[in-house]
């Protein structure tokens, strides 16, 4: 179609058809103020700041910008008297029943509505709304404040219409009006992932991660506590972003140097435990594979389980295809079972002296770190997990001057790692490095592509596949001669749920399938920093990061990593009886309503 | 069923479900008939509790919490167990400067429920609403189906003893 031609505030713009105002707007340089729009997640036109005075073809009302299509000819004035009195008015009545307790705010300084109204001008607060004071709702993972919810809607419409798990809704009407899961249930007695989508959308105070810096600053004072660390891929590529720098920056160097200045007994990486976690789960995948080629009853696909959100989502939405996930825990819960084991032993410590603290790009995390069954000889396998936002918090509130670091590298050996490792942060990364080791050990040769990149699942598409032919395989292989090895990737939950549909009807052409719960996977992670532009920018940018981060890694295969090949000497084989206790683990099938099961996660609210 | 509703169902219970589950298979093929949905199963069951608002979210196969998003916006939905009479004075402004506030007052003290409330007895729901276009015939009441004109407190008594008779004596609705 061809482009149209408005006019705005007397300059002749040019758009795409099809575009709204407020798009028209911003692709010829006229800024229009806004609240709830938020490109590719929510156009909604809840907030009515962006409104806008449409001059010809002539309207009565304003019009909000982010929803009204435009149309060639229009003539629009975005900052007339009559708007400018409008939006300010539409500002003071939002401010009206609004929380204004912006000083102890975990998003001083950090918000967009305290922002939009030192942009707009407003100087004071001429309304009183009826205000109902709500208590807190705080879950393991996500901390819901309503007293400081505007009702823009933009979590409503990514659990919806993005991760189509629909938990949050507007209750009731008027003042009345609450963001909540309904019901008055707390959020972590829902069918609630805790991927934080609404916590990285949420534009306030409203929508946060629980927070872990207390329990850390308290572990890191205590003397009788060995405290490791460990930052999983994704970190990295998004920490800069809490200093100022561009999306896709990559800070191995100084986020290895932040940690010890932090004062972490040991720098460790997820990222070895990445490599560890191929091992494993592509051990169990082979023996599967192996088990139905032989005709036996293994289940497949084989789906990855290194995605606490997306288990969450499988165990309330598909709790009778659990059989399906890999046995495998997470890389960093891996981790910790190996640091407070295997580690500990090596170092002279008693497993409930150590204190394993992981930093993830992952409000999930959090609730899985507290998961029963995730525990080994009594204590938890990780303590605490903070955010890349807390982290970047934390090292603020130390007075560490992030940008002036060196560079440094992670202690050795669990700080090791390869290029395989590093992809785990992306969507179809988890798949690529299993198949670099798997591949190899069934033919004996490298994975056939260029760079070790499998092209067809390299991207942000929902769901991505490729098919692998087995060829001139290994003898002890000779059964996987010719099989066409169909692998799937997707991010997200409405892939996710195409996929687990598929399985349900037993129409699955797959046998091994990743599924990372965020969509773009842990690099747009709900605890990562809050882009500054356009997500689909920043995803973009970030997984570039990420695959370049592979790409300058001497070692880019799992198997090789020699810090694993000298664990797995005094540790066993891959599969073996000691990985079976404190590296692999199992599911709860919780139910649609969480019927199923007596477990929730709420946190009692906090006074 | 989902797994909670499953569970320790009375005979009549199960019946209730099963007409819900009727009117769901006639609707659910159609969009943006949740609200008749939700109409016919309020009249079914007389409330609309979270286990039935799930059953209908499942069966309709929409999120329950667009489900329970409708149910709180209207007021004519409700969640709570309701009386076997709702009271509905009406509250628009003829009805209003008229002495509906008095009538109001007068419901509070016969019955001794606030607005919203049902009585211990479970005879009456008493509700208050914005308007239900009969401003002729202000302040005008609803018991159930039917409208009362002009009610005063003294008005007010007789009607609501004719509720509590006529159920002492199973009769039907004048």
């Amino acid at each position: 179609m061809a482009d149209i031609k408005l006019t705005i505030n007397g300059k002749e713009c040019t758009a795409p058809a099809g575009s709204t105002i407020l798009e028209a707007a911003d692709l010829n340089n006229i800024h229009i103020p806004r609240l709830c729009y938020l490109p590719g997640i929510h156009k909604y036109g809840a907030c009515r700041i962006c409104v806008v005075e449409q001059v010809s073809p002539p309207a009565r009302n304003l019009q909000a910008a982010c929803v009204v299509a435009a149309r060639d000819g229009m003539v629009i004035e975005t900052n007339s008297p009559r708007v400018r009195i409008a939006r300010k008015a539409m500002y003071e009545l939002l401010l009206s029943n609004h929380d204004q307790n912006c000083l102890t705010c975990s998003r001083n300084q950090d918000c967009e509505f305290q922002a939009l109204g030192r942009e707009l001008g407003v100087e004071r607060s001429p309304y009183e709304g009826a205000r109902n004071v709500l208590p807190l709702d705080v879950s393991q993972s996500i901390t819901r404040d309503p007293n400081k919810c505007i009702l823009c809607r933009r979590c409503v419409s990514v659990c919806r219409n993005i991760q189509t798990t629909a938990v949050l809704t507007a209750e009731n009407r008027g003042f009345q009006t609450v963001i909540t899961p309904g019901f008055g249930l707390p959020i972590g007695n829902t069918a609630c992932t805790f991927c934080g989508q609404c916590v990285v959308v949420c534009p306030v105070g409203a929508l946060k991660e629980t927070s872990h810096k207390d329990r850390v600053l308290d572990a890191l004072a205590d003397p009788k506590k060995y405290v490791v660390v460990q930052p999983a891929p994704a970190v990295r590529v998004g920490i800069g972003e809490c200093f100022g720098l561009p999306a896709g920056s990559c800070e191995t160097g100084r986020l290895a140097a932040v940690l010890r200045r932090m004062g972490f007994d040991a720098v460790f990486d997820t990222n070895w435990s990445a490599d560890l976690t191929i091992m494993e789960e592509g051990t169990e995948f082979l023996e599967r594979f192996k088990s139905v080629l032989s005709g036996g009853d293994a289940t497949l696909p084989m789906m990855t389980s290194c995605s606490p959100g997306w288990i969450q989502f499988i165990e309330h939405n598909f709790s009778d295809q659990l059989d399906h996930l890999s046995t495998c825990k997470s890389p960093h819960e891996m981790f910790g079972a190996v640091i407070k084991s295997y580690y500990a032993k090596k170092i002279g410590k008693k497993p409930e002296d150590m204190y394993v603290v992981s930093v993830m790009p992952c409000t999930a995390k959090k609730t899985e770190c507290a998961r029963p069954e995730l525990q080994n000889d009594g204590v938890p396998n990780v303590d605490a997990v903070i955010t890349t936002r807390e982290l970047g918090d934390m090292i603020k509130a130390m007075g560490i001057d992030f940008l002036s670091l060196p560079e440094e590298e992670f202690d050795a050996p669990l700080g090791l790692s390869s290029g395989a490792a590093d992809i785990f942060g992306v969507t179809g990364g988890v798949m690529e490095a299993a198949l670099r080791t798997v591949y190899e050990i069934i033919t004996g040769r490298e994975l056939p592509f260029p760079n070790l990149h499998v092209s067809p699942i390299v991207g942000l598409e929902e769901i991505r596949e490729a098919t692998i032919k087995l060829e001139n395989v290994k003898p002890e292989w000779q059964a996987a001669e010719g099989f066409e090895v169909r692998i799937a990737v997707t991010s997200g939950y409405a892939g996710a749920r195409k996929l687990m549909n598929q399985i349900k009807e037993g129409k699955s052409p797959y046998h091994f399938i990743e599924v990372m719960g965020c969509p773009g996977g842990c690099i747009t992670g709900g605890g990562q920093p809050r882009p500054r532009q356009d997500i689909n920018i920043v995803r973009q940018k970030r997984l570039e990061a990420i695959y370049g981060e592979d790409e300058r890694k001497p070692l880019r295969k799992s198997h090789e990593n020699p810090a694993l090949l000298a664990f797995y000497q005094e540790w066993g084989q891959p599969g073996c009886h000691a990985s079976h206790e404190y590296l692999h683990t199992h599911y709860v099938p919780r139910g649609k309503y969480n019927g199923l099961t007596e477990e929730d996660f709420v946190v009692k609210a906090q006074g | 069923m989902n797994e909670k509703v499953n569970t320790d169902l009375s005979a009549q219970e199960r019946e209730q479900y099963e007409a819900v589950a009727r009117v769901i298979e006639q609707y659910r093929q159609k969009p943006g008939s949740l609200i008749m949905v939700l109409h016919a199963a309020q009249e079914i069951f007389g409330y609309l509790p979270m286990e039935l608002q799930q059953f209908i979210a499942d069966g309709m196969d929409i999120p329950v919490s667009e489900v329970c998003g409708v149910v709180s916006f209207y007021s004519f939905f409700s969640t709570q167990k309701r009386g076997k009479h709702t009271i509905r004075m009406c509250q628009g402004t003829a009805c209003y400067v008229r002495g509906g506030k008095k009538v109001v007052e007068a419901i509070k003290k016969e019955l001794g429920v606030e607005v919203g409330g049902t009585t211990a007895d479970g005879q009456f729901t008493f509700e208050i609403v914005r308007c239900i276009g009969s401003c002729g015939l202000a302040p005008a009441m609803m018991v159930d189906d039917d409208v009362y004109k002009q009610v005063t407190p003294t008005k007010l008594r007789c009607i609501l003893a004719q509720y509590t008779e006529q159920d002492e004596q199973g009769g039907e609705t004048a």
